[in-house]
């Protein structure tokens, strides 16, 4: 079973161009634990969330990474031990198998082993027989799909979703985030997943940050985030535009 | 001799401009931009023009004289290789920036480094760069100016079909041009269709 990595970040800070995307923000998710960014959009989610994946630096503040009560240090690995799941999934000019398998071939995984990791990774999401499609083929939930089994046949300890689901139907909401709740169960992995969607952050999430232009105005369980006695919030939880 | 000359010429200024193209995409460096224009201005350098430098390189009273390669088919494919360089490097760095950001982001988030990355979005590239590698043969195979000055168009060593075309029109032979014209098109078009089906396999 894998172990999920900790993550702590304190008083981060982020400007682009003039414009502040962070300011002052911290979070705190245990290992193995499943935390939601929430707020509307343009408020940060996805910034913090590039600053977590170690693609982007931050002006300021601290971000660490824990590992059974040590801090990880060294970038370059932990960037391997994570993945980062984009709102809109790219795929790569090649099959669904060759999209699957691209993240072990990076770290040099036996081919025999890709083979039935790929294979095993496709059937939990409902994609047998898929493997030899031209991925750029697929609908777009087929595609998400595909991104998700391409992130999790990697079995990473720190799962980073962004807005996984935004545009889809029911079904493949349903089944992805079904996939997210199973892969979580069977390798004990920690989840922070950015959504715009209370409901959804309600299903999946145990705790959560509330971040409106690049600052937080409520942590915590989300029962009690959901009661801050802030007009923003209160609206965004009644599924209103904020 | 053509195909030799081309081909020498084509592999030589890929191995070279391909990585270069690849470079001037994917790397921000000072003067950058005066090298990309440069590059795309070389796109216009006339043949006869770079068989001159080549010749003036090569000549006995040339830096690189000493070589004895002019009039032969080394120096033939130095002159080709000058000319088609440009069209690699600017086309296969006009490929690799059409490549999606998100793929590259998609990319470093599976985990891939510097090199792996490069090298991904070359090969998301990849039929951007295989039309670079065609666009330089083709002018590799069909320059006459060049080759004609730096080779000398001798018979039976550095004469290619273009330069052969050219001199049975001067001397009246048509019937002959005529021939040479459409082996040259059928050996094109036989290379070309190979790629293709290359192209399509990756």
């Amino acid at each position: 079973m894998t172990m999920g990595i900790g993550v702590e970040a304190s008083d981060v800070s982020k400007t682009y161009g003039g414009k502040q995307a962070l300011s002052g923000v911290g979070i705190g998710v245990k290992a193995g634990g499943i935390f939601a960014v929430l707020g509307p959009s343009g408020s940060g989610k996805s910034t913090l969330l590039r600053l977590l994946n170690l693609l982007e630096r931050p002006d300021g503040g601290e971000i660490r990474f824990v590992d059974g009560g040590k801090s990880v240090h060294d970038g370059e690995t932990m960037r391997r031990r994570m993945t980062l799941l984009l709102q809109r999934p790219v795929m790569l000019k090649n099959t669904v198998y060759g999209n699957v398998a691209y993240g072990l071939r990076l770290r040099g995984t036996d081919e025999r082993e890709i083979e039935e990791k790929v294979r095993a990774s496709l059937e939990q999401i409902g994609l047998e027989g898929f493997e030899r499609r031209r991925a750029s083929t697929l609908s777009g939930g087929e595609m998400q799909r595909v991104a998700f089994a391409r992130a999790a046949v990697l079995r990473p300890e720190l799962l980073l979703l962004d807005e996984f689901t935004a545009n889809l139907d029911p079904p493949n909401i349903k089944m992805l985030e079904k996939a997210v709740k199973d892969y979580r169960e069977s390798t004990g992995c920690t989840v922070i997943l950015v959504s715009h969607n209370p409901f959804q952050a309600q299903r999946l999430a145990e705790r959560c940050i509330f971040l409106l232009d690049g600052k937080v105005l409520g942590e915590g369980r989300i029962a009690d985030v959901k009661e801050t006695p802030d007009e923003n919030v209160q609206a965004f939880f009644r599924g209103e535009n904020v | 001799m053509a195909l030799f000359v081309s081909t020498t010429a084509t592999v030589l200024s890929s191995l070279v401009g391909l990585p270069l193209g690849a470079l001037l995409a994917m790397k921000s460096f000072r003067g950058k931009w005066l090298m990309k224009t440069g590059v795309y201005a070389l796109f216009a350098l006339p043949a006869v023009v770079a068989g001159l430098i080549v010749y003036s390189l090569l000549s006995r009273s040339g830096p690189f004289g000493f070589l004895g390669w002019l009039f032969t088919p080394i120096g033939m494919v130095v002159a080709e290789s000058l000319l088609i360089f440009p069209l690699v490097t600017g086309l296969t760095m006009s490929a690799v920036s059409d490549v999606d950001e998100n793929v590259r982001l998609t990319m470093k988030t599976l985990g891939a480094r510097d090199l792996q990355l490069a090298l991904g979005i070359m090969k998301e590239a990849r039929y951007g760069i295989f039309g670079a590698v065609m666009v330089a043969f083709g002018r590799a195979i069909s320059e006459v100016g060049a080759v004609w000055i730096v080779g000398g168009n001798i018979e039976g060593s550095t004469q290619v079909i273009t330069t052969a075309i050219v001199q049975r029109i001067q001397m009246g032979d048509l019937s002959t041009a005529y021939l040479l014209a459409v082996i040259l098109l059928t050996i094109a078009f036989a290379i070309f269709l190979v790629i293709r089906k290359l192209q399509e396999r990756i």
